[in-house]
C-alpha cells in the first residue's frame, strides 16, 4: 500500500483540486507503516484486550478481592478450583480470595505502574539528555555528573527512602520509579544527541537562521525517537518487576490490594501443593504484557524511522 | 599473450526485490603488462567483475560465465584453492588505504603475512624483501614504518604500503579499484606515476577501475566503457578519446570539465558593489597533545590569516588539498564557527561581533550547500519541510498555501519534478538530493551562497549537471558564490577567481585565466600540474612539477614556511609570507626561487 509513492502521490494529486499534493507528515506516515505490521498490530489488539478485560471484568466477578470465600478455604485444592459454576473463574488464591477479581485489580495497578513510570523516565530523560548533549560543554558536564552521582546510589535505597518519609501511596509510588528510571534513558539519549548534533543537516539549519531551540525539537527529538521509544517500551517490563521487589518488602502495594508481581510471587509459593493456577493466571498475564510492549516498541520504532518504507 | 579472459561472465545479486543483474554477459581480456581502464559511474557494475574475479563477492552475490587466468578457470574456485592464486598470480588494492589495513597490526606484520602464505618466507628474510618493496615504492624512511601502525601514515602513504603489498609476490595481473579517488591531487599523481613505473619495470598487468576520465588518459592502454552492467564501448585509449562512437562514451567525455579546455570569451559580468569582505580571518582550534586532567593545548591554525573580497554576482572559487581549512574559511565566513580573530564585513556590517539574534536576519542572505548532500537532509522531513524550512524562519507572513507554492517554484527551477514533493531524502539518488540542497539555499533568494565541495560526492554526468544549474541559478538570481573544491577543472569551470590555500593561508588569488595560464607560486604550479587531462596525447607527454615531501601537518609549526627554506634555515619560524600583487588583481604569496624548493624537503629533518 505505501510501497509505490509516485502513485500514492499521483492519486493524492487527482483527489485534491488545487493540485496540491497532499503533505505528507513523519506521524501519518508512521501510522500507515505499523497498521502494516502485523506483530505489532497483534500486540496492541492484545494489550488492548487486557486492558478492556481490567475495564469490564469487575462487572462479570460474584467476589470482591478482599473477600474470604469461608465456605470453601478449607480444600482449596479440589473446592477452589477454576471454575464457572462456583462462580470463582480463576479459583481461589491461597487464603480463599476470589482469583478473578485480584487478578484484574493487579493487572490495573501493574500496568498504570508500567506505563505511568515508563513515561515519566520517557519525557524526563530524553529532555534531561537532549539539553545535556545539546548544549554540550560545561553544561553536559555537570548535569551528567549529576546523573552519575544518582546512579551511583542503590536505586532501592532511594525508593525506600522516599516511601518511608513521604509516605505509601500510589502516587509516591510513581514519583519514586519514575525518579530512580530516567538516569539511563538520559545517559542514552545524550549519546544519541552528541552523534546527531554533529550531523550536516544540523549545521545546514543552522545556517538556515533556525534558532537553537527549534532545532532541538524540529531536528533533534524526531531522530531520537526510535531509540527513546524502544527503551522505554523495554522499560514497561522492568518498571512491573521493581514494583513488585517493592511490594515484596512490604513497601509498596499492601494488602488487600494486590500487583501482578506479589500474585506470582505468591502462586510460585503455593505450587508445590498442586494449585497450579493461582501461579499460571497472572503468570500468562504478565508475560502477555511485557510481550506485547516489546513488539509494539518494535514495531514503533519501524514505523518512525522512514527508512523502513 | 593474454593473460586475463572473461567470456560471458555476469554478477548476480539475490535481494529482497529479486534478483539485480550487476553485471551482464561481459568479454574482456587483459594481456600481459598491459593496462586495462574500466571506467563508468557509481553502479555500473566496474568493481564487482573484479570482486567476483578474486572471490570476494559478498554472500547473496552469484557469479556464472567463464573467467581464466594463464588458462586456468578460477572463476567460483573453493576458497583453499583461489587462496593460492590471489595474493600471488593476481593482486589487488583498494579505493580506501585507511580501511584496507588492519589497523592493530604494524605495516611490517602486516606485509609479511602474505609472504608466509604464498613463498613460505618468515622472519628476517620476510622482512627483507618487505623493506626492498617499500623502498620501490618510493616510501620514506621505509625501515622505520615497518614498525608504525596504519594510522601513523597519511593516506598517500598507507596507499604505498597497500601496493607494496600487493607486489610482494610479484602478481601477474594487479587490480586497483580506485586507487587514488580518496586521495589528494598532487598525491594523486605520485600514486599513478608508481603504479604505472611498477607496470613498465615489473611487466605486471593492471586492470584499473575509475570514473575519472584524466587518470585513464594518462595510465591506460585499452579502454572499456562501462554502464548498466555492460561495456558499452572499448578499445584503445586513442579510439575512445578521439573518436568516441558511443553516446555514453561521447557524453561522458564532454561532461568532464577540462582544465586546459577552451577559454570562454570574458564574459566579464559586471562587478557590483561590495557584498563581503575578509580580513585576516583566523580560525585556530585548542588541540591537546597530552591527555589527562590538564592537557598540554596548542593551537591547531585551521585558517591562518585570509582575506577576500567578493563582489556582486561574482563566483570566487577556493582550491587547496584536504585539511588546507577551505571548508573551515567557509563556515568562519557564514558564522558558524566564530573566527579566532580578524573580520568578516556583510554588505558595510561587521558580523563577527554581532549577537545571535542580530546575526540571525542576515542569514537570509548568506546560504551554504554541503558536500554530502545526503546527511546535510533532515531524514525524517520530507524533501519539501526541508526546502521550505528557511522559509518558516524569515518569512513567517506567509500562509501554509503561499509557501507550498513558493515550494514547488523552486523545485520546478532546480529540476525536481512535483510529485517527489513528499518524498523522503533516501528515496532519492544524490543528484536529486543536491538538488533539494540547492533549493533550500535559493529559496530566499540570497545573495551569496557557499558550496562547499558541492559536486564532490556526485558521478561525473551528474557533476556536470549540477554545475549547468548553479550556474544558470547564478545568471538568473545574480547571487555570488564561494565554491570550494578540491577538483580544479571544476573550479575553473565556475569561478571568475580563484584563490589557493595551502594550510590556512592564501598562497596565490587571481582571476580564472591568469591562475592557470600564469600560475606564480610554485605550490599552484605543481597543483596544476598534478590535475590529469582527459587527453592521452597531452596527459602523456606533461611534465609535472613535485614538491618534495608529504604535505605536512598543520600542527608543524614549520609547515607553513614550507615554500621559504630561506626563513627556515635562519630559524625565523613565526616569519608570514606577504602576498606580493604581481599585476593587477593577481596576488602571490612571499616565496624562495623554485630551485630552492625543489632541493630537499626542509622539513624532513
Amino acid at each position: 500500500m505505501f510501497g509505490n509513492d509516485s502513485q500514492n502521490a499521483d492519486l493524492a494529486t487527482d483527489v485534491n483540486e488545487e493540485a496540491m499534493v497532499r503533505g505528507r507528515s513523519l506521524l501519518r506516515d508512521a501510522r500507515g507503516r505499523f497498521v502494516q505490521n502485523k506483530a505489532a498490530m497483534g500486540s496492541l489488539i492484545l494489550l488492548s484486550l487486557i486492558a478492556l478485560f481490567t475495564i469490564f471484568g469487575p462487572f462479570f466477578a460474584q467476589f470482591s478481592n478482599e473477600e474470604i470465600d469461608w465456605a470453601r478455604m478449607g480444600d482449596i485444592l479440589h473446592q477452589g478450583r477454576p471454575s464457572v459454576d462456583t462462580g470463582h473463574y480463576f479459583g481461589l488464591d491461597y487464603l480463599g480470595r476470589d482469583l478473578y477479581s485480584r487478578v484484574i485489580q493487579a493487572t490495573t495497578i501493574s500496568l498504570l505502574v508500567g506505563l505511568i513510570g515508563a513515561a515519566m523516565a520517557l519525557v524526563v530523560g530524553t529532555l534531561y539528555g537532549t539539553i545535556a548533549g545539546f548544549v554540550g560543554g560545561r553544561t553536559d558536564s555537570i548535569m551528567m555528573r549529576i546523573v552519575d552521582i544518582l546512579m551511583a546510589i542503590p536505586s532501592t535505597l532511594v525508593i525506600i527512602l522516599l516511601l518511608v518519609v513521604a509516605g505509601r501511596s500510589f502516587v509516591m509510588l510513581f514519583v519514586a520509579l519514575g525518579l530512580v528510571s530516567w538516569l539511563t534513558m538520559a545517559r542514552i539519549v545524550r549519546g544519541q544527541t552528541l552523534a546527531l548534533k554533529n550531523r550536516e543537516f544540523i549545521e545546514a539549519a543552522r545556517a538556515a537562521g533556525v534558532s537553537e531551540i527549534v532545532i532541538m525539537f524540529r531536528h533533534i527529538l524526531p531522530n531520537l525517537m526510535g531509540v527513546v521509544i524502544v527503551y522505554a517500551s523495554l522499560l514497561v517490563p522492568d518498571m512491573i518487576l521493581a514494583e513488585s521487589f517493592i511490594s515484596f518488602l512490604g513497601l509498596g502495594i499492601s494488602e488487600p490490594y494486590t500487583s501482578l508481581g506479589s500474585l506470582i510471587a505468591e502462586g510460585a509459593g503455593t505450587m508445590g501443593y498442586g494449585t497450579l493456577w493461582q501461579l499460571l493466571f497472572p503468570l500468562s498475564i504478565f508475560i502477555a504484557i511485557i510481550i506485547t510492549m516489546f513488539f509494539i516498541g518494535d514495531g514503533l520504532r519501524d514505523a518512525l524511522d522512514p527508512k523502513d518504507r | 599473450m593474454t593473460l586475463l579472459v572473461a567470456k560471458n561472465l555476469s554478477v548476480e545479486f539475490k535481494t529482497a526485490d529479486g534478483m539485480i543483474q550487476a553485471v551482464k554477459n561481459v568479454d574482456f581480456e587483459i594481456s600481459e603488462g598491459e593496462c586495462l581502464g574500466i571506467v563508468g559511474e557509481s553502479g555500473s557494475g566496474k568493481s564487482q567483475t573484479f570482486m567476483a574475479a578474486m572471490g570476494l563477492l559478498p554472500k547473496n552475490g552469484v557469479s556464472s560465465g567463464s573467467l581464466t587466468l594463464n588458462g586456468q578457470e578460477i572463476l567460483n574456485l573453493p576458497r583453499n584453492k583461489l587462496n593460492s592464486i590471489r595474493g600471488s598470480s593476481m593482486a589487488m588494492i583498494f579505493q580506501d588505504p585507511l580501511t584496507a589495513l588492519t589497523p592493530h597490526l604494524r605495516i611490517g606484520d602486516q606485509m609479511q603475512e602474505s609472504l608466509g602464505v604464498h613463498q613460505g618466507k618468515t622472519g628476517s628474510e620476510a622482512l627483507k624483501i618487505c623493506l626492498e618493496w617499500l623502498d620501490k615504492v618510493r616510501m620514506p624512511e621505509a625501515e622505520r614504518r615497518l614498525n608504525q601502525y596504519p594510522h601513523e601514515l597519511s593516506g598517500g602513504m598507507r596507499q604505498r604500503v597497500m601496493i607494496a603489498m600487493a607486489m610482494l609476490n610479484n602478481p601477474k595481473l594487479l587490480i586497483a579499484d580506485e586507487p587514488t579517488t580518496a586521495l589528494d591531487v598532487t598525491v594523486q599523481a605520485e600514486i599513478l606515476d608508481l603504479i604505472s613505473d611498477l607496470q613498465r619495470d615489473e611487466g605486471t598487468a593492471v586492470a584499473l577501475i575509475t570514473h575519472d576520465m584524466g587518470v585513464v588518459a594518462r595510465m591506460c592502454d585499452r579502454i572499456e566503457v562501462m554502464r548498466y552492467g555492460e561495456y558499452v564501448e572499448s578499445g584503445t585509449s586513442e579510439e575512445i578519446f578521439y573518436n568516441p562512437q558511443h553516446a555514453y562514451t561521447q557524453k561522458l567525455l564532454n561532461a568532464m570539465p577540462r582544465l586546459d579546455g577552451e577559454h570562454f570569451a570574458a564574459e566579464k559580468r559586471v562587478t557590483g558593489e561590495r557584498l563581503l569582505s575578509v580580513t585576516d580571518v583566523k580560525v585556530h582550534f585548542p588541540f591537546s597533545l597530552s591527555k589527562g586532567l590538564f592537557p598540554k593545548k596548542v593551537p591547531l591554525k585551521a585558517v591562518d590569516g585570509v582575506s577576500f573580497d567578493i563582489n556582486a554576482g561574482e563566483t570566487l572559487g577556493v582550491v587547496g588539498e584536504s585539511g588546507c581549512g577551505k571548508s573551515t574559511l567557509a563556515r568562519a565566513v557564514l558564522q558558524l564557527i566564530p573566527p579566532t580573530d580578524g573580520g568578516v564585513t556583510w554588505l558595510g556590517h561587521d558580523l563577527v561581533s554581532m549577537q545571535k539574534s542580530q546575526l540571525k536576519s542576515y542569514r537570509k542572505d548568506l546560504q551554504i550547500v554541503f558536500q554530502d548532500p545526503l546527511a546535510s537532509l533532515d531524514p525524517r522531513m520530507t524533501i519539501a519541510s526541508s526546502i521550505a524550512e528557511p522559509l518558516v524562519t524569515f518569512r513567517p507572513d506567509l500562509t501554509k498555501q503561499e509557501r507550498t507554492a513558493l515550494v514547488e517554484e523552486m523545485m520546478e527551477r532546480v529540476g525536481l519534478p512535483q510529485s517527489m514533493i513528499n518524498r523522503y531524502p533516501h528515496e532519492l539518488s544524490g543528484g536529486q538530493n543536491q538538488r533539494v540542497g540547492i533549493a533550500r539555499a535559493m529559496i530566499n533568494k540570497p545573495k551569496l551562497i557557499v558550496c562547499d565541495e558541492a559536486v564532490s560526492a556526485l558521478d561525473v554526468s551528474i557533476q556536470a549537471q549540477i554545475v549547468a544549474l548553479l550556474k544558470e541559478l547564478q545568471d538568473e538570481f545574480g547571487m555570488s558564490m564561494i565554491f570550494i573544491s578540491h577538483d580544479l577543472s571544476v573550479v575553473r569551470d565556475v569561478s571568475d577567481r580563484i584563490m589557493v590555500l595551502y594550510l590556512g593561508r592564501v598562497v596565490e588569488l587571481a582571476d580564472k585565466d591568469s591562475i592557470y595560464l600564469d600560475p606564480r607560486h610554485p605550490y599552484t604550479q605543481s597543483l596544476i600540474s598534478a590535475v590529469p587531462i582527459p587527453d592521452p596525447k597531452i596527459e602523456k607527454t606533461r611534465k609535472r612539477l613535485k614538491i618534495p615531501g608529504e604535505l605536512p601537518s598543520p600542527l608543524n609549526p614549520k609547515a607553513a614556511l614550507r615554500f621559504m627554506p630561506s626563513k627556515l634555515r635562519a630559524n625565523d619560524y613565526t616569519y608570514v609570507p606577504k602576498l606580493d600583487e604581481v599585476s593587477p588583481g593577481h596576488l602571490v604569496a612571499e616565496h624562495d626561487p623554485l630551485e630552492d624548493i625543489l632541493a630537499q624537503d626542509p622539513l624532513a629533518v
